[in-house]
């Protein structure tokens, strides 16, 4: 199983998204950038993050989208 | 606003897609924007191949070109024909109505009420409860309902965020009186305060198109769009589809006394696959059922998408079955609009090219 680091290179292998705390407005991540994020946290998992999830609050940094997987009901 | 009809039925579908097809692993070039990144998004959204009219061509040349088809096939006869509702945001003019214009190329008699109404994605739902309602009354025996539009034409190239999803096409629907006692339930709301979350902003009355509206503005995410172009907020409008429709649906079933599982096919508006299978998987219907192929093979043709949807994937099976369904449009307005129906045994299901 891909880390969420791992996953988040394989999107936007320009960025370090271990020094960034908001991926956001940092212009790491836009909204396309989340919904191809999401199908693959979805497909990693096993998981399907609900539609109602896919907010920017959500994607602001690696411990927002742990949180979003344990709420969808990822296993660690 | 909840409606209930009696004996009525969809007895044909017809849906006109152009010839053109256009492919976006060609037109991602298009777009200034990583290829690896297109691809991922090609993956996830169904984008594939769409089917744009060429320069020119509009609404009322395809839906000329689709009567004629069934005039042609002997599938309908002219004076048949009671009423002719047309559903589009890309009529031919301002004035007059597209609808009249398409009753005169037909050539069809004056005693028929044509009626343009101006809806979208919700569009295909809505035409079916005027074209119920229509039916109430005596001497309407038979109604068509065409949605079309040929959006690709208001569409920024620039636009990677609407352009690769956008498709054309014109989907013709006879609506009848049934002999047997046919109940079909329906809904509908609207929130124009969120009207400008799916827009065109230039070209009407509030802001006439100049040549500042034409120009190409550079909008974030490396896109260029006009004030002529369509425009659309997609988190909002993925948010609003996400949180307003699966209530919708469930509250429709729930005044019909009918469960999921006894509905074979829930056909919803086909904005992208990945809106789709979240509204599946948030509802718990599997994706065999809410089918999702039709941006991948023909794009979003707006109020098109969900007559084709059902040509689409039933086709002949249409014409011996009859299956519980459940249509659901959602879109500009915003509008979001969904309806129980039998539907079944028609006299023909099918798609044709415009060419």
């Amino acid at each position: 199983m891909k880390t969420i680091v791992e996953i988040l290179k394989e999107i936007r292998p320009e960025f370090d998204f271990t020094a960034s705390h908001d991926f956001i407005n940092d212009g790491m991540l836009d909204s396309f950038d989340m919904v191809t994020l999401v199908a693959a946290l979805d497909k990693n998992y096993g998981i399907s993050i609900p539609g109602t999830d896919i907010v920017p609050e959500n994607f602001q940094s690696l411990q927002t989208i742990e949180e979003l997987l344990r709420k969808s009901g990822a296993k660690p | 606003m909840n409606f209930v009809f009696h004996r009525k039925r969809i007895s044909g579908l017809l849906t006109v897609v152009p010839a053109n097809e256009r492919s976006f692993t060609e037109e991602m070039k298009n777009f200034n924007f990583p290829e690896a990144r297109s691809l991922k998004l090609k993956e996830v959204m169904g984008y594939d191949k769409r089917r744009l009219v060429e320069p020119g061509v509009c609404v009322s040349d395809l839906a000329v070109f689709g009567v004629q088809h069934l005039f042609d096939q002997g599938l309908l006869k002219p004076d048949e024909i009671d009423a002719l509702f047309l559903v589009t945001q890309s009529p031919d003019h301002f004035m007059p109505p597209t609808s009249n214009i398409i009753q005169g190329r037909l050539g069809l008699k004056p005693d028929v009420f044509c009626l343009d109404i101006s809806q979208g994605c919700a569009g295909f739902v809505i035409g079916l409860i005027q074209a119920f309602l229509l039916l109430e009354q005596e001497e309407i025996r038979k109604v068509v309902l065409i949605n079309a539009d040929v959006l690709s034409r208001k569409a920024s190239p620039k636009d990677r965020n609407i352009n690769p999803l956008i498709g054309d096409a014109a989907s013709i629907t006879i609506l009848e009186r049934d002999v047997q006692d046919s109940v079909i339930h329906a809904t509908l709301k609207m929130d124009g305060s969120r009207a400008e979350a799916l827009i065109i902003p230039a070209g009407g009355m509030r802001m006439p198109s100049t040549s500042d509206t034409a120009m190409l503005e550079e909008v974030g995410d490396n896109n260029l769009r006009a004030k002529d172009h369509l425009f659309m907020d997609g988190a909002a409008i993925f948010n609003f589809v996400q949180v307003e429709v699966p209530p919708l649906i469930e509250g429709l079933l729930a005044r019909a006394g009918v469960s999921k599982d006894s509905v074979d096919y829930f056909f919803c508006h086909q904005p992208n696959r990945f809106m789709l299978e979240k509204l599946a998987d948030k509802m718990k219907i599997p994706h065999d059922r809410m089918p999702n192929n039709v941006v991948e093979h023909f794009g979003n043709s707006s109020g098109a998408t969900i007559p084709t949807a059902i040509t689409f994937n039933l086709r002949e099976r249409l014409l011996h079955e009859n299956l519980q369904v459940c249509l659901a449009g959602f879109g500009a307005g915003l509008t979001w609009s969904a309806m129980l129906i039998s539907l079944g045994n028609v006299n023909f299901n099918t798609i044709i090219e415009y060419k």
